[in-house]
């Protein structure tokens, strides 16, 4: 007989065929057997976070970065609740996450036993699959699948709760060989005829606009070389959603800058204009449409997506390909440089008046603002930073709010898994520890988090991790004493009603990062501005910067509530927009 | 409703609602249904009834017939989020109007009454194949198979004669002919 192994073994076992090296988790009762075990295992390295979220988030900055899935290993009752939330922002987002639970023993399941919880129960809605292993000899093929389910298909989280006595249990192993498919939810479906038609409306289009979004991103670094090359190809303009910046170089004269809600005049009036909308990887998200019936009216529409509940979901489409992006991309260049040979120049003829309108459109500098030489403007940061960095391959993450829309707009990126954001669920203090994974997945990279001061302090406890595990992670803080966006929304919205959106209080963020043991450096003077991000980045280890900016500053250009693209609110440099600012604030 | 004051669009009129029965096949797991019904439920999905169970007891398969509501576009959609549940084998999705399918609700009716008014009540349950399943002399439960709004009519219509309870399970669907679901 084979030997047995104990189901704490055969958790690290699967790990190991998995090739998994990093599990960020935190300890408790009903994972102490699974703790035990690790000493035995020196390829895996434990991350101790301060916060089951932050063992979430930092594992989706593992993920996102390093295109391999995160590990998470926390224990019953508050440990699988302090999670969810990051399991949500995960599923939002499609980052492949797998989450070990310990659950109290099965004979005490059900009688509200001590840091008891209903896990699968409640981490339901919020993974693409979770599984209640009851029987040891599921354990190990609940483990391999856990793994396929979240890395293919449109990726995503999935939790496994073991209770501990099955921790204990023994069984037999055997290695999982590669399986058969998985009730067909993985397969490129998308047919040589589909490519014909989609090949054939790029022919015709006069007025065309590619959209690309996180699905580009999730399709691998491949597929962003793939869609350089298409884009190029065509010659079309490109636009990008918040999860999709750096699959297309910011810096290439065909981006047009992210679209939606804070997208550029540039994109946005090309979204509503254009005749052709070929959307690669994204989903309609309604801070993209803004108002759907207004949404794109004259547009044939294209969508290339891999989930095939992302068709149709909000936006009809003329055309749908179900399929992986770099696939269907690369048979569509393959078949474009077969057929059609001149297809780049009778192209450029034909847009060339489009580009033209584009020009003009790009002229209105929507992302423009009037910069300061008394106080810090929250633009001109970002912009410092990313001046001071562009010379090294630099990750950035952030938290959520203007901070993190200022970063999208101003920072250009340039290659995919270099950016980091909690787009789908908007998660407050995301970005610090998603700081923490993506530094231990390139421990020799600079990574930066742009953060809110009011984000950064609902998971700045993570700062504890950074220290203990030495991870030079950079907290740009652009602190505006102000919940920013929540006040911007009530400048705009309710009277400037600010009603609880300024801290008060705020803790001296320099006198923080030296009680957490690393370097504090304070900023509010924009001459200081340069040397001291200078300096943070030269600091070999973690340091807090507080960025003291301007704390009225709005961020613009905005598409008001319920208004289609062409109607955006733009920033204080815009005459025409000084004329109407009364009446664009009853609009909203 | 358009509130002037939400940054989240206003929504769109809503387009016309169909009823469709959606039969879905699923391994037979612990928390199939949950995950099933909690689709419905998180996505806002209306579900007007349910029947469910094991049909293949070798193979753990287990036969879902749910009947709801909803735009084109939503029945598109519950489609498709059916099917990327993992457990979730096929979906069929037939529209109640369907001459190619047949629906079948049963229900069990338990009248209290004199035999006058029992017998009466027989006679007009006669066209849903009545099966007499307990009988007293001053009761009878009676086991009736038609279609949803047959079944609300005989209610309405046997109050009167002593109908005090009535038991019924959610419609089951099953397509004409030799063809079968692939």
């Amino acid at each position: 007989m084979s030997k047995l192994y104990t189901g704490a073994e055969i958790v690290f076992k699967c790990l190991e065929d998995q090739d998994v090296e990093y599990i960020f988790g935190y300890p408790g009762g009903a994972v102490l057997p699974i703790y035990d075990e690790l000493k035995n295992h020196s390829t895996i390295k434990h991350i101790l976070v301060r916060h089951e979220q932050g063992a979430g988030h930092a594992a989706e900055g593992y993920a996102r970065s390093s295109g391999k899935p995160g590990v998470v290993l926390v224990t019953s009752g508050p440990g699988a609740t302090n999670v969810v939330t990051a399991l949500t922002d995960a599923y939002m987002d499609s980052v492949p996450l797998v989450c070990i639970s310990g659950q109290v023993p099965t004979h005490l399941i059900g009688t509200d036993a001590f840091q008891e919880c209903d896990t699968t129960g409640i981490t339901r809605p919020c993974t693409k699959h979770n599984w209640l292993v009851k029987d040891i000899k599921d354990l190990s093929k609940v483990m391999n699948e856990a793994f396929k389910v979240a890395t293919t298909g449109r990726p995503g989280p999935v939790l496994i709760d073991i209770p501990k006595d099955i921790q204990f249990a023994k069984a037999n192993y055997t290695k999982i060989k590669k399986e058969k498919k998985l009730n067909g939810k993985l397969k490129n479906k998308f047919s040589d005829k589909e490519i014909d038609q989609f090949i054939n409306l790029l022919l015709k289009a006069k007025k065309p606009v590619v959209y690309t979004g996180g699905g580009v991103i999730n399709s691998g670094p491949e597929a962003s070389e793939s869609l350089k090359e298409f884009v190029r190809l065509i010659g079309f303009p490109i636009t990008s959603t918040l999860q999709g910046l750096g699959a297309f170089p910011g810096d290439d004269n065909q981006f047009i800058g992210m679209l939606g809600m804070h997208g550029t005049y540039e994109a946005n009036n090309a979204m509503h204009d254009c005749d052709l909308l070929i959307n690669i990887g994204a989903r309609f998200d309604d801070r993209i449409t803004g108002k759907i019936d207004e949404f794109s009216p004259k547009s044939k529409k294209v969508h290339i997506d891999i989930d095939p509940s992302s068709i149709n979901k909000i936006i009809k489409v003329d055309l749908a390909i179900v399929g992986d992006v770099n696939e269907v991309i690369k048979s569509t260049i393959k078949k474009i440089k077969k057929k059609q040979n001149g297809l780049k120049d009778s192209n450029k003829q034909r847009i060339s008046k489009w580009w033209e309108q584009i020009q003009k459109w790009r002229t209105k500098d929507s992302l423009g603002f009037i910069n300061s030489d008394k106080e810090i403007k929250p633009q001109h940061a970002v912009k410092r930073l990313y001046e001071l960095t562009k010379n090294q391959d630099t990750f950035i993450t952030t938290e959520v709010g203007q901070h993190q829309m200022w970063a999208a707009q101003h920072y250009k990126f340039n290659k995919p898994n270099r950016w980091m954001t909690s787009g789908g669920l908007g998660t407050m203090g995301y970005g610090l520890p998603a700081a923490v994974g993506v530094q231990i997945a390139h421990p020799d990279k600079l990574v930066i988090d742009i953060a809110g001061e009011a984000s950064v302090l609902m998971t700045m406890q993570e700062m504890s991790t950074a220290v203990q595990y030495n991870l030079p992670i950079k907290i740009f803080i652009l602190n505006n004493q102000y919940m920013g966006m929540v006040r911007q929304w009530q400048e705009l919205l309710h009277e400037k009603n600010y009603s609880e959106s300024y801290s008060e209080a705020l803790p001296d963020f320099v006198k923080l990062a030296e009680a957490y043991g690393c370097k504090g450096i304070k900023a509010d003077n924009p001459d200081e501005l340069d040397d001291k991000i200078k300096e943070m980045i030269d600091y070999k280890g973690p340091v807090i910067f507080d960025c003291h900016v301007d704390p009225n500053e709005n961020c613009f250009p905005m598409i008001p509530s319920g208004k289609p693209h062409n109607q955006m609110i733009l920033g204080p440099n815009d005459k025409d927009e000084n004329k109407i600012t009364g009446k664009g604030k009853s609009l909203v | 409703m358009s509130s002037p004051k939400s940054a989240y669009s206003t929504p769109t009129k809503k387009g016309k609602l169909d009823t469709h029965i959606f039969v879905v096949w699923v391994d037979n797991e612990a928390g199939v249904l949950a995950r099933v019904v909690g689709l419905f439920s998180g996505r806002g999905y209306n579900i007007e009834s349910l029947a469910v169970a094991e049909v293949d007891a070798a193979k753990n398969i287990s036969r879902i017939t749910i009947v709801t509501t909803g735009t084109p576009q939503v029945i598109d959609q519950i489609k498709l989020q059916l099917k990327k549940l993992v457990p979730v084998h096929k979906v069929a999705d037939f529209k109640r109007e369907d001459k190619k399918v047949i629906f079948k609700e049963m229900a069990l009716l338990k009248i209290v009454a004199q035999k006058k008014k029992i017998e009466k009540c027989l006679k007009e349950c006669k066209k849903f194949n009545p099966v007499i399943l307990d009988k007293t002399s001053k009761s009878i439960v009676v086991q009736i198979t038609a279609l949803r709004r047959e079944i609300d009519k005989m209610s309405k219509k046997l109050k009167p004669y002593g109908l005090t309870s009535t038991s019924r399970t959610g419609a089951i669907a099953m397509t004409r002919g030799a063809d079968t679901f692939k």
